[in-house]
């Protein structure tokens, strides 16, 4: 398909007697806004595709009647007059008609304020109790949606809400249904919204006009912007880092509701964690003072029935404080940094730096992540420094490294508009990334060829011209046959392979042996199917490459990833618009974490340990002797832990009992430790072990830079203060460095970020000021004028050779296959609610109410021949442990095959999984491992 | 079938021709003939929306969500969509609908020449109310906008046959009719 191309020819036309020029195929509506005239107008908005329906933008072209603005285009000498008394007659008397049966009381009036048919009704000094008749029929209201009421009797039909969710959003929720005064408008197939397949992004809510479709309120009562503080922020969840506008009730410290707000990476739109998951910050069970373990809890162990694998007492979503809290006292904040302080130099001199560890998390700023690392690498004395990471990209990142040298994307996620064929691979988008798949489905809709190729049919493949399901685990054999093919009938780029790759001869030589007829009896895909798609991506002027963690958390993650990167090369898909490799980053600030430096064998900016010049550096910045050997990996760590090597750690905002593979190993590797520090906003699981815990801030309650998947550096807004005496994470790193006799003092986030920019090249010139508002691409060579560097490597990779390297990799199968008595194949990810370990969404009101309880997911000709059906009970067990759950009947799932989301401590899904390693990327492979499936009876 | 009928032209009378077997796949042997037929004489799946409905309601009797399903699958689009279409016009029954289906029109000529009555006799003597189906699975009467008929009021249609100037005192001789 052609892809349409913007207009280049310009028309001037007079608007009101002024002179306007714009480019062709600009509406009159457009035109006058950039000349500062604002036309009013009902069913359009910028974001939507004009539809002309609502007629108030109506406007005089000097014709017979008068022409709707926001669908008629400017034209060459067009005289356009935007009012006049017939005009305005019109508008009223349109005015008048839509508000005769409208409510007399209006929900969008009643909560922001913002009722734009009332405001128009002010605007015309109408009286509605002139006009007003009663609501017709069946105009009724539906409350059955978590998060958003539809109020039918104030629905003006302007077709906003259809347009959002199938064109904004691509969800294709919301239709019409009737004729006439009866049509109403309807999702699915007019079932209530919340019986129907609404992701509850609330893109329908944020476009409606009227009081028809409004959000509901979650924590205090939703009021006009006016009456609250707007705190210009980002979302706290994925690696999409939306930009967000908080609206803050301050006298309660509350976020009141939140609203996308205009940044390249996501145009406004958000999804169901981003406008409706922010209310766990003020959750009652926020950690407020410093806690010490009783002296009666040696030795230590887990506290709670759930964290120590009995199965007595009622499965929660919560980590139960009335279990765990007895076991703490509180401290003042002196007692406990003293004794972190001290208990971690008591190792240190005993033991060696080499017997401490720390755990960052990605969810932390780049500044709380700069001086985490800083503080275990100048101040610990060791390397040991990781974070979770690790557990979701570091075999990408691996991979990425060793053939372009640079783990970052080459490209960002919202240029798929430009790419002629797009292919998604183990990524369940729609999910976990549900506003870059936004951007992803646009394409498709418009001219891009989607390729999804998965093992479960996940929300991304409904809108893929191919879909390929393979069999878990045999990526690489698919890939080397597409390789084949491409090799084969020479659709590669053979200038391309000439002047910027090496090791093609290899590569070439080993994909020989893969015929598609080979991979498909591995994979499970067709062979003249694989021939096609291998041609589709061949043929491609521009192709672009998403993946996610389908591909990089198995054992031969490196590998698959691997793959991906010599596709990209061998048809010269790096480095031009439309083109390149995006691993879609998990956490808000996966990429930031890692380009600060919570990395084992990194520093900043990803400068290697061990390289004696790199080293002096950061000697020198610091002002301390370094470690040079590289340190270990989380699960290395956790190993550590378990054979007595690693005796103290410290660890900010990660929850490792519920995060990491083989938990029934974690929980004994954790209560070995001889001291362990856990700074968190809430009790996890993971601080049951620990002899210290420490309050920190929440996202909402503090400054710092995030990096999304883009590379993106985006400035994050103190919206809240912080509950009792939580304190700043950053204030915590410093005051136990100090205490460790490291001074380290900062004025605030700024100024740890200008220390971090100065020894991290790709973030040079970047500031708080040149941030704001929307962020920065790193590398931003030039901050005061340009956005950052979209595409990288067009001209060279920053590899010894300036070239990308091919490294031909077999396929080889997971480390736990099936068998008799394991014989379905379990794979772990996410839901669209839930983010990671629970903590946050769980104890968010709108996420849990829409999904509260763990379950698994199974195809439903399995569940037949188990005699089960959706909601009952099942165990699962591996060789490692046994959860019990409720099954759910799903398609998207091949049949062998169970599906078990990780955030749901109750079932936890790491119990099963396995913790073999992918022995480049350390990755554990949390997708596949062989389980079974027996009825069970419901937990008692 | 025969090339010379349009492929959009079905039977009205919905229950008379349809298919027992509602799980059945949905166009099957003859069908699918027809529906690659219809396929073929359109510039895309989309415009074939309209034909492709009628065939189903002809097989199926009406318009089940699984039918609408079924159908929004076969022309690659999203089943709001379907519905939507679908529900904008009467002749498409999203209900299960009588053996007979009596539609009157409430359009603005009928309606000042008595159209209310008519219903009211209607469903009375079929002791049902609009749009339900009498407990024999007979009778089903609905309101239409307008039957094309508006020199003739009241005009009533059953399944495929217009009644005109159909007067209250009528509607007993029509149901002896039906009987």
């Amino acid at each position: 398909m052609i892809k349409p191309q913007k207009s280049t020819r310009i028309v001037t036309l007079t608007i009101d007697g002024r002179e306007v020029s714009v480019p062709g195929g600009t509406t009159i509506w457009e035109a006058a806004k950039s000349a500062g005239i604002e036309i009013p107008v009902l069913c359009h908005d910028p974001r939507l595709r004009p539809v002309g329906v609502c007629r108030m933008c109506v406007v005089d072209v000097g014709e017979r009647v008068l022409a709707a603005s926001c669908v008629r285009q400017a034209s060459e000498g067009m005289k356009v007059r935007t009012s006049s008394d017939k005009i305005h007659t019109c508008r009223k008397t349109l005015t008048e008609l839509l508000l005769s049966d409208y409510p007399a009381e209006s929900r969008r009036e009643g909560a922001t304020g913002d009722d734009m048919l009332l405001a128009l009704a002010r605007d015309y000094g109408i009286d509605r109790s002139d006009i007003a008749i009663p609501a017709g029929d069946g105009r009724t209201q539906d409350m059955t949606s978590p998060v958003i009421a539809v109020d039918h009797a104030a629905c003006i039909l302007c077709d906003r809400c259809i347009r959002a969710c199938d064109e904004i959003q691509h969800n294709d929720v919301i239709g019409r249904t009737g004729k006439g005064y009866g049509t109403r408008i309807a999702f699915d197939l007019n079932a209530p919204m919340g019986n129907s397949t609404c992701v509850s992004c609330g893109e329908c809510a944020a476009v409606c006009p009227t009081g028809a479709l409004t959000n509901k309120t979650l924590t205090v009562q939703i009021r006009p912007r006016e009456q609250l503080k707007k705190i210009d922020s980002l979302c706290p969840y994925c690696g999409v880092g939306c930009a967000i506008t908080f609206h803050i009730d301050p006298d309660t410290n509350t976020v009141v509701f939140a609203e996308g707000r205009h940044s390249p990476g996501s145009e406004s739109r958000l999804c169901v964690k981003g406008r409706y998951g922010f209310d766990y910050a003020k959750h009652p069970q926020r950690l407020t003072t410093p806690l010490i373990r009783r002296e009666e809890f040696y030795p230590k162990g887990p506290l709670s029935f759930a964290v120590k694998g009995e199965r007595r007492g009622k499965p929660g979503g919560l980590v139960d404080y009335g279990e765990v809290m007895p076991a703490f006292r509180e401290a003042t904040w002196e007692e406990a940094l003293d004794l972190v302080a001290s208990r971690l130099k008591g190792i240190k001199q005993r033991s060696g730096p080499s017997a401490l560890a720390g755990f960052g998390s990605a969810k932390c700023s780049n500044e709380e992540a700069y001086l985490f690392q800083k503080l275990v690498r100048a101040v610990f004395g060791t390397n040991n420094v990781d974070h979770c990471t690790r557990l979701c990209h570091a075999s990408s990142v691996a991979a990425l490294l060793e053939t372009i040298g640079s783990g970052a994307v080459t490209n960002v996620f919202s240029d798929v508009h430009n790419a002629d064929v797009a292919v998604v691979t183990g990524s369940n988008t729609t999910a976990n990334h549900p506003v870059a798949a936004t951007f992803i489905k646009d394409a498709a809709a418009s001219g891009t060829t989607l390729i999804v190729i998965d093992s479960r049919e996940t929300g991304i493949a409904r809108h893929a011209h191919h879909f390929l399901r393979i069999e878990p685990g045999s990526d690489v054999a698919l890939y080397n046959a597409m390789m084949h093919v491409l090799i084969g009938e020479d659709l590669v780029n053979h200038d391309y392979i000439r002047d910027f790759t090496e090791g093609f001869e290899a590569l070439r030589e080993l994909v020989k042996k893969y015929p598609p007829e080979l991979a498909e009896g591995i994979c499970g895909v067709p062979a003249a199917t694989i021939r096609e798609v291998a041609r589709v991506f061949g043929r491609a002027n521009a192709a672009i490459i998403f993946w996610g963690m389908g591909i990089s958390q198995h054992t031969t993650g490196t590998d698959n990833a691997r793959c991906l990167i010599s596709l990209a090369l061998l048809t010269g898909n790096i480095g031009r618009a439309g083109t390149g490799l995006h691993p879609l980053r998990g956490q808000n600030n996966v990429q930031g974490a890692s380009d600060a430096g919570l990395i084992p064998m990194v520093y900043p900016d990803y400068q290697k340990v061990g390289e004696p010049a790199t080293q002096k550096k950061f000697e020198e910045a610091w002002g301390v002797p370094l470690d040079p050997n590289p340190g270990l990996t989380v699960v290395e760590i956790i190993n550590g832990a378990l054979k007595g090597t690693i005796k103290g750690m410290y660890m900010m905002g990660e929850n490792p009992f519920l995060s990491d593979p083989n938990s029934n190993k974690v929980r004994k590797a954790l209560a070995n430790l001889d001291f362990l520090c856990v700074q968190d906003i809430f009790l996890t699981e993971t601080a049951e072990f620990a002899d210290v815990v420490l309050p920190a801030t929440s996202f909402f309650e503090k400054d710092g830079t995030y990096t999304n998947s883009d590379r993106r550096v985006q400035v994050g807004r103190t919206a809240l203060q912080p509950p009792g005496q939580a304190r700043l994470d950053w204030q915590l790193v410093c005051e136990i460095a100090t205490r460790m006799g490291y001074e380290m003092k900062y004025a605030g986030a700024e100024e740890i970020f200008e220390e971090f920019t100065s020894l991290a090249p790709s973030y040079a010139g970047l500031d708080y000021h040149n941030l704001s508002p929307t962020g920065k691409l790193w590398p931003c060579p030039d901050p005061a004028s340009s956005d950052g560097k979209q595409l990288l490597f067009g001209d060279g990779f920053p590899t010894p050779s300036r070239r990308g390297k091919f490294v031909p990799v077999e396929y080889q199968p997971a480390a736990e296959l099936p068998d008799d008595e394991y014989p379905f194949v379990l794979n772990t990810g996410r839901l669209l609610e839930h983010w990671h370990t629970g903590t946050m969404t769980r104890r968010s009101k709108a996420l849990d109410a829409i999904e509260p309880e763990a379950v698994c997911e199974l195809n439903p000709d399995d569940l037949e021949a188990m005699a089960l059906k959706s909601g009952d009970y099942v165990n699962l067990s591996t060789r490692r442990g046994t959860i019990t759950l409720k099954v759910r009947a799903s398609r998207g799932v091949a049949p062998g095959n169970v599906f078990v989301p990780f955030h749901f401590r109750e079932a936890s899904a790491n119990i099963l999984t396995n913790d073999a390693l992918d022995p480049f990327g350390k990755i554990p492979e949390y997708k596949y491992c062989a389980v079974k499936v027996a009825p069970a009876q419901p937990p008692a | 079938m025969s090339e010379s009928i349009h492929p959009a032209v079905c039977s009205a009378q919905p229950s008379q021709r349809a298919d027992k077997n509602p799980d059945a796949p949905l166009f099957e042997g003859a069908y699918k003939e027809r529906f690659d037929h219809i396929l073929s004489r359109y510039p895309n799946k989309r415009a074939a929306l309209l034909p492709v409905l009628n065939m189903a309601q002809e097989l199926r009797g009406w318009l089940s969500p699984a039918t609408i399903t079924r159908v929004a699958e076969l022309l690659e689009l999203t089943p709001d969509y379907v519905r939507s279409v679908a529900s904008f016009y009467t002749m498409f029954q999203l209900r299960p609908v009588g053996r007979h289906l009596i539609q009157v029109c409430i359009g603005i000529g009928c309606d000042l020449c008595g159209a209310e009555e008519v219903v009211e006799d209607l469903l009375e003597a079929t002791g049902t109310r609009i749009g339900e189906t009498s407990r024999d699975g007979k009778y089903t009467v609905v309101e239409v906008e307008c039957l094309g008929a508006c020199g003739f009021p009241t005009v009533v249609q059953v399944n495929d046959k217009v009644y005109e100037n159909v007067k209250p005192e009528d509607v007993e001789g029509l149901m002896k009719e039906l009987d």
